[in-house]
């Protein structure tokens, strides 16, 4: 069954939504890793609660003229016009007064959001909106996916990839170091507007697909996943693309098995997993190789102490120590050293001393820059100037 | 109340020497809210010349760094690059901003920051070529910071990261670099690296204007320099000006504080 789905088998409705929530995720991956670069990501939140007045009133406008109140179109229209005031509002508000952008994006959502559930129950109570459906905008519905959603949405998602191929210096640089895109003669004011534009675009096609509580999660989690993966933002652009894709189209496809599982949650979840994954098992920034990463520095530092210890006579007090040279062959249960022990201590000592010397030389001041107590002194200086330290080394010197 | 580089008696030979100057700024005044913070700069830079602008905290100096490029927005003012407007004359101007105030987590590696400075020339769309990433490196190299340039910019030093920056106004190649607050927080090395790169600058006949908190190493770095509190206290060579009675005015109480400052960060 799932086979069939990820196959565009099951039909031409769930192959047409499994389409346009690939095209969906692709162009809000790449959208929104601008967004979390900026770290602007919860004014997409803003942004997508107050589409929803503009549906309402669009409906209501469009049933006063006589028209069809459920043309997308004209709901699309006035969910972007209200999404639009709702970022200008939170522009506004954190630029013009005192408050910051946390509580002007809280202050926006809630009143956009709260006017829109009033709108929709006026709707509810009009002959011509019993059967609007207007709360599909709330959660998604894909239910009923034409043909020119699809199209719209493949439409989107172009115009998506070629906006930010065209802007990505300058958007890049507006993330990174705004006071340089000015001199640069690119106004980082003028290019959020065109991020938010964009992030707007992907926001009011998506609306219908994953509903606009959900639509922030499509934008935010994939540029956040990439983000593991790499440490180039073109790298993090395409990656949170692709894993958009990949989220949409395995979302779809899974809700396509049975009719009771909503599209958007499926797709936001799948994409969670996609987060999970990578938090953990990236390689570099991943939860894993950070722990691993820290156990063998860990080790390096217990046997180098247990090493020197050996070498001055001490005897190995810590377990993780004993057992670390134990396990490699450099002391015996008794914490005795042997002899391939014995060598590695007295090399461990011979570093120590030589590395003392060249940190109290300023003419080693680049060699000693590297010293962490664990390199070996072989890795840093040459054989000619190990052999110049030893020299030095044999003389007479004072020791307190 | 000012005193510019040119007298304000000045006469038509002075007015064109002014405007040729490559970077000159009149009645500069920048407010935060109700608070000014700076007060009707007038400011002419000389060419082929390295100069300091040194005051005590919260003077204006980065303030006035950012109103000359048009980072921040003045309240009144104007700024004259080569006797043009400062949107026309863009390709004139590197500029170094204060290291604190990008996110070194940012994911971008040291070479790509250097190519930044490139951005101008490339366009939106202009290919990144061979001969682009050659001048890159060229740029690196001139800063010691080959070895880094696949590095990802968090993984540096302090020092590293100011040489970063350093590289990518060098790959401007412009007339003027405008630098803020080059040495801060930097070792010992980088500090000796960077003003070395400078002073080639300045020597090839660019022009140098740098924020700067450490009054021990006035002298010995810059050939002029601005003294800024809100306003213009004095301006210009560095053996005229920057004397102990016009540190005092410049400073008042907090001279002391100042040099205390400077030697403990400098150390």
């Amino acid at each position: 069954m799932l086979g069939d789905a990820l196959l565009f088998q099951l039909g031409y409705n769930a192959s047409l939504v499994t389409l346009g929530a690939l095209l969906l995720g692709v162009a809000a991956g790449v959208a929104g890793t601008f967004l979390f670069l900026r770290k602007r990501a919860l004014v997409s939140d803003a942004i997508s609660h107050a589409t929803l007045p503009g549906v309402g009133l669009a409906f209501i406008v469009m049933v006063a003229l006589g028209g069809d109140g459920r043309s997308l179109p004209g709901l699309l229209f006035g969910a972007a016009l209200s999404a639009g005031a709702g970022l200008l509002c939170v522009q506004w508000l954190s630029r013009r007064t005192r408050l910051g952008e946390d509580a002007a994006i809280g202050a926006v959502l809630s009143v956009f959001f709260g006017f829109g559930i009033v709108l929709l129950t006026i709707v509810q109570t009009m002959n011509a909106g019993r059967q609007a459906g207007l709360e599909g905008f709330l959660l998604g519905s894909t239910a009923g996916m034409l043909r020119d959603e699809a199209l719209l949405l493949a439409v989107s998602a172009g115009l998506v990839l070629a906006l930010v191929m065209l802007l990505r210096r300058p958007l890049t640089l507006a993330a990174f170091d705004p006071g340089f895109s000015e001199v640069t003669g690119w106004r980082p004011g003028w290019i959020d507007l065109a991020m938010m534009g964009i992030v707007l675009l992907v926001t009011v096609v998506g609306l219908k697909v994953v509903g606009l509580i959900l639509i922030v999660a499509l934008l935010i989690v994939p540029p956040v996943t990439a983000r593991f993966w790499t440490e180039r933002v073109d790298v993090v652009v395409i990656t949170a693309g692709v894993l958009g894709g990949l989220a949409g189209y395995l979302g779809a496809a899974i809700s396509a098995t049975a009719p009771a599982l909503p599209t958007g949650p499926i797709v936001v979840l799948v994409s969670f997993a996609l987060f999970g994954l990578s938090l953990l098992c990236a390689p570099g920034r991943g939860v894993l190789a950070s722990v691993l990463r820290h156990q063998r520095y860990q080790r390096r530092v217990h046997v180098r102490q247990g090493l020197l210890a050996l070498a001055s006579g001490q005897p190995i007090y810590e377990r993780l120590t004993h057992r670390l040279l134990r396990r490699a062959g450099l002391i015996r249960a008794d914490g005795v050293a042997t002899t391939a022990g014995q060598a590695a201590a007295a090399k461990a000592q011979l570093d120590e001393t030589r590395w003392a010397l060249v940190r109290a030389d300023q003419t080693f001041a680049t060699a000693a820059a590297r010293y962490d107590g664990l390199t070996a002194i072989e890795d840093v200086l040459t054989p000619d100037q190990i052999t110049d330290v030893d020299s030095r080394l044999s003389r007479p010197q004072a020791v307190s | 109340m000012s005193v510019a580089l040119v007298s304000d008696a000045a006469g038509a030979a002075d007015r064109a020497a002014r405007t040729a100057s490559p970077l000159s700024v009149r009645g500069l005044t920048v407010s935060y809210g109700e608070t000014p913070a700076l007060f009707s700069v007038d400011v002419t830079v000389r060419a082929g010349a390295m100069t300091a602008i040194v005051g005590p905290n919260g003077a204006g100096k980065s303030t006035m760094l950012k109103a000359a490029l048009g980072v921040i927005k003045p309240l009144a003012g104007s700024v004259a690059v080569f006797g043009q407007p400062l949107a026309k004359m863009r390709d004139a101007i590197a500029y170094v901003p204060q290291r604190a105030s990008v996110d070194w987590n940012f994911p971008t590696r040291v070479i790509d920051v250097v190519l930044m400075g490139l951005y101008r020339d490339l366009g939106l769309l202009g290919r990144v070529r061979a001969k682009h990433r050659a001048r890159a490196m060229a740029c690196l190299d001139r800063v010691g910071m080959t070895d880094f340039a696949t590095r990802q910019i968090g993984q540096l030093s302090g020092g590293q990261q100011q040489r970063v920056f350093l590289a990518r106004a060098l790959a401007q190649e412009a007339d003027i670099y405008l630098l803020d607050e080059p040495f801060a927080g930097v070792d010992a090395a980088t500090e000796k690296a960077i003003i070395a790169v400078l002073k080639d600058l300045r020597d090839a006949g660019r022009t140098v204007l740098a924020v700067h908190h450490d009054l021990t190493t006035v002298p010995a770095y810059f050939d002029d320099v601005i003294l800024l509190n809100r306003e213009v206290v004095a301006a210009g060579p560095v053996d005229e000006v920057f004397t102990e009675a016009l540190l005092q005015t410049t400073y008042g109480g907090r001279l002391e504080t100042a040099r205390i400052q400077a030697e403990t960060v400098a150390g």
